[in-house]
């Protein structure tokens, strides 16, 4: 079986490297259709309205099936109809959370959807499409039309359905088995799963098998988008309560808690406000219940009295922020890394943090935990730094690769002496009691105050709660060190390092493997692993780097620390990079020297 | 009772002020409860920024002071928590009416068992000295030095409207009737606030004014919407009308927190569905 390459007329292909070429395999006979056939990307188009985020989260699901290893970016704006939605699923045998710039597989559902990634399409895409709304072939006869309109209204179903039957003809087109496509839809199409899977069915049958996608010979994996996996690790960390007032890309954690908390026993509240759930956060916690709360930039500036709170009252907190371009409302619905900043320095007042910045969803699931721990052991509040990428995006999760989170109570009061709910100690971390204790009266205070939590103005009583507080720092920066608080990857001794954080980690250790660079990701920046990114830094004469921002929040930071970063690259227009703009971005930067790398 | 309800705090309210009366009351009304089977353990006191909120440094009981306007949040959250304490929350009509209004409506809307005592002094005192949302119109403070131009809110209408079902008045000049009123709040099961008309002896001293106009409620049945309406519009805040103390309105109503309890979950059984997700899939081909 062969099949004949897809000719499109107009496209040109872009941009793309001698090595990028190599690697995908743009030739059409089959063993090196079955090499390309270890990496590609299928995008989902349409509008709001049209399922395109569903159906994308389907397509992962389906692909982990066959053993790949997928991440999924779902593109969509703010508003509910209509507008242009896409989902990009990139399948690779070895794990990614990067997106490249062609697409090999192309599922239109109209014309917005031709036309606005056709430069996307190399001369082997396949292209499956609504023939109802798409008039002419893009694919210039070579694609696959099906009327999609007609066959909604012969099977009685929902134009949002309409995406399940180019999901039938793609797994057809793959050589994914009907039988593997019928259980996807069955676990994760709760309502109407028969319609859906006639139209599947319709689509699959009216399709041919034009490549075969290899079973990769490894166990599936589950498949959770970023936010997914910080609600299960902050479950598996013992979180009772959870607290947020919807705003994207937060709120998904949110409904996500919400559908969980029967089965979890969890307490999901959803208040009037950013203040109500901050306040309300300090409450839970001050009664004794592991809470967290979730949010984005303008929902944490709303939060900032009670985040400085925490930090005098000494109540944990765990605090998500989910960053998306700013300044004010921004682009609600798109991606940026502008909140650092704002982390590190938020509330009024000298008080200890815990800011950590996760990846993707294996890296949310670890921190989350340790995050919500380190704010009950310091008594501090704990910030993790999400954004819309990691947030909405979907990952493949393997479990196996997650360092266990030991568990760790907090301080109790050993019920000696009279208690003294800021009691100074050497670790200034103070005994806890809850009420309701016959023996304990548990004052906690916003103003300063003395170890029994009465209000105090003394010269002497301030300097001395104030280092108590600040005195935490020391123990907990000492117990990170036996963290991954920063990760080098890549090329390990090159003296060409690039410096990332949160969610841009996969594209730039990709980007990094393609031009053989070292490559550092900070996952805790507060405190600062000084010493950790030091021994990250041995032997790297040339440091980039790569940031969603424009003002290089990360290299600023590290530079405050002493650390040189000798060049910055930055994208502010909502996006994240794909790896052939990132590679062109470093090879200026690099300015020649790849034969040295390679 | 064995435990000393004073604290080493100094005591830094002005001679005259009316808070002394409603710390007074509330001692006393502790002091029953404890001797009635309501420990002081379970008593929990929340209260915001002002002169009313250093209630919480005078009373050697678990408390909670809170930020400017915050007061009810935490109230809330607290008996979400722990339904088996009684949570009371002290705020001044700047703080509950003004900065934290939203949480107040809120808290009613949602009829949790909480009590509100407010310090209504209907000024901001201890930033000495200007308006606040339940000042007369015409106020001459620090910030409206020739005359506040609004009207002031109705706060028992107010909350009448946003869901409350316990709305009493009362006042820094009558003591007994003060702690009666307390004790009825803290009993009663859902949303309760009491309105005190709190004289600020340095800021705006309205002793003698209040004497004239204040009157217990007699014969005022706080159940019909009739009666409780008429009552509770009789005085607006503002102009010279009689001002009636007492229970004004009372009703029994599912609260939030009773229909929202979680049954427990077993560790072990948290745990085994957790893994039950997360695990890797397998599947039912063999390594093709």
């Amino acid at each position: 079986m062969a099949f004949s390459p897809v000719l499109l007329t107009g496209v040109r292909l872009c941009g793309i490297r001698s090595y990028i070429a190599e690697q995908s395999s743009l030739g059409s006979v089959l063993p090196e259709g079955h090499r390309k056939m270890a990496d590609f990307s299928v995008l989902i188009a349409g509008k709001a309205g049209d399922g395109i985020n569903q159906a994308g989260i389907l397509l992962s699901r389906l692909l982990s099936e066959r053993g790949y290893r997928i991440y999924m970016s779902f593109d969509y704006q703010s508003l509910i109809r209509g507008g242009h939605n896409f989902s990009v699923i990139r399948a690779s045998r070895t794990p990614v959370s990067a997106c490249r710039e062609k697409i090999d597989f192309l599922l239109a559902l109209n014309q917005d959807a031709v036309d606005f990634h056709k430069q996307k399409l190399t001369d082997s895409s396949r292209i499956a499409y609504d023939s109802d709304s798409i008039k002419s072939d893009p694919a210039a006869g070579q694609g696959l039309g099906l009327p999609l309109a007609k066959i909604i209204k012969e099977e009685g179903a929902l134009p949002i359905m309409r995406n399940s039957c180019l999901m039938g003809a793609f797994s057809r087109c793959v050589g994914i088995e009907w039988e593997i496509l019928e259980r996807v839809f069955r676990k994760h199409i709760p309502r109407q799963t028969d319609l859906n899977l006639k139209l599947g069915r319709r689509g699959f049958d009216s399709a041919k098998q034009v490549t075969q996608l290899e079973f990769q010979a490894q166990t599936p994996l589950p498949v959770f988008t970023g936010n997914e996996a910080i609600g299960l690790g902050f479950i598996k960390a013992g979180l009772k309560t959870y607290i947020a007032y919807p705003m994207t890309p937060s709120s998904n954690l949110l409904h996500f808690l919400a559908d969980a908390a029967d089965d979890f026993s969890l307490k999901v509240i959803h208040p009037e406000s950013e203040i109500a759930v901050i306040l309300m956060a300090l409450g839970f916690a001050y009664a004794g219940e592991k809470v967290a709360v979730g949010t984005s930039g303008g929902g944490f500036c709303l939060m900032n009295e009670g985040l400085s709170f925490s930090g005098m009252a000494e109540l944990p907190v765990a605090i998500v922020l989910g960053q998306r371009p700013g300044p004010s409302t921004g682009l609600p619905t798109y991606t940026s890394q502008t909140e650092l900043n704002f982390a590190l320095n938020a509330g009024q007042g000298e008080f200890v943090r815990f800011v950590v910045a996760p990846a993707d969803a294996e890296q949310a699931f670890y921190w989350s935990q340790v995050a919500l721990n380190m704010s009950w052991k310091y008594q501090i509040p704990s910030i993790i730094l999400s954004d819309k990428e990691m947030a909405e995006g979907a990952f493949s999760f393997d479990i196996d690769r997650v360092k266990t989170v030991e568990e760790q109570g907090p301080l109790f009061w050993d019920r000696k002496d009279a208690y003294k709910r800021y009691k100074d100690t050497e670790t200034g971390v103070s005994p806890l009691a809850f009420a309701p204790d016959k023996d304990a009266v548990i004052k906690v205070n916003s103003y300063e105050h003395d170890e029994y939590g009465i209000t105090t103005e003394e010269a002497l009583d301030t300097k001395k709660m104030q280092e108590k507080r600040l005195r935490k720092g020391t123990p907990l920066s000492q117990e990170l060190e036996a963290y991954d608080t920063v990760s080098v990857y890549g090329k390990k001794d090159s003296p060409a390092a690039i410096l990332c954080w949160g969610s841009n980690k996969g594209v730039c250790t990709e980007a990094g493997d393609n031009l053989g660079l070292r490559v550092i990701q900070v996952h805790v920046l507060s405190p600062f692993p000084v010493k950790k990114f030091d021994e990250a830094l041995g032997g790297v004469k040339k440091l980039i780097s790569v940031e969603n921002n424009a003002t290089g929040q990360l290299a600023r930071l590290v530079g405050s620390y002493g650390f040189t970063v000798n060049e910055r690259i930055g994208k502010y227009d909502g996006r994240s990079f794909s790896v052939e703009q990132l590679e062109a971005e470093l090879e200026d930067k690099l300015e020649g020297k790849l034969e040295e790398r390679i | 009772m064995q435990r000393e309800l004073a604290t080493h705090a100094k005591n830094t309210w002005c001679p005259g002020c009316g808070n002394f009366a409603i710390l007074t009351s509330i001692r006393a009304v502790l002091k029953a409860l404890a001797d009635e089977g309501t420990p002081l353990e379970r008593v929990v006191l929340v209260s915001g920024i002002g002169c009313h909120a250093k209630i919480v440094d005078y009373i050697n009981v678990n408390s909670f002071y809170s930020i400017h306007g915050r007061v009810t949040p935490v109230a809330e959250a607290i008996k979400i928590a722990r339904p088996d304490l009684k949570v009371i929350g002290f705020a001044g009509d700047g703080d509950a009416y003004g900065e934290g209004l939203e949480h107040l409506v809120f808290a009613a809307k949602r009829n949790i068992d909480i009590t509100m005592i407010i310090h209504n002094n209907r000024v901001y005192g201890l930033t000495t000295g200007q308006y606040t949302p339940t000042s007369p119109q015409g106020f001459k403070g620090r910030s409206t030095p020739r005359g506040a131009l609004e009207v002031p809110l109705n706060p028992l209408e107010l909350m009448l409207a946003s869901g409350a079902t316990f709305l009493a008045r009362g006042y820094s000049g009558g003591l007994e009737l003060l702690k009666k009123l307390f004790r009825e709040a803290i009993s009663h099961k859902g949303f309760a606030l009491v309105d005190v008309l709190q004289v600020c002896a340095t800021f705006f001293n309205m002793y003698e004014y209040y004497n004239q106009k204040v009157y217990e409620l007699k014969e005022h049945d706080p159940v019909n919407h009739a009666q409780v309406s008429a009552k509770i519009r009789e005085w607006d805040y503002n102009s010279d009308a009689p001002i009636a103390l007492g229970i004004l309105y009372r009703k029994i109503a599912p609260t939030f927190d009773e229909k929202f309890q979680k049954p427990g979950i077993d560790a072990a059984d948290r745990k085994s569905k957790l893994d039950e997700l997360l695990k890797p899939r397998g599947t039912t081909e063999a390594d093709a």
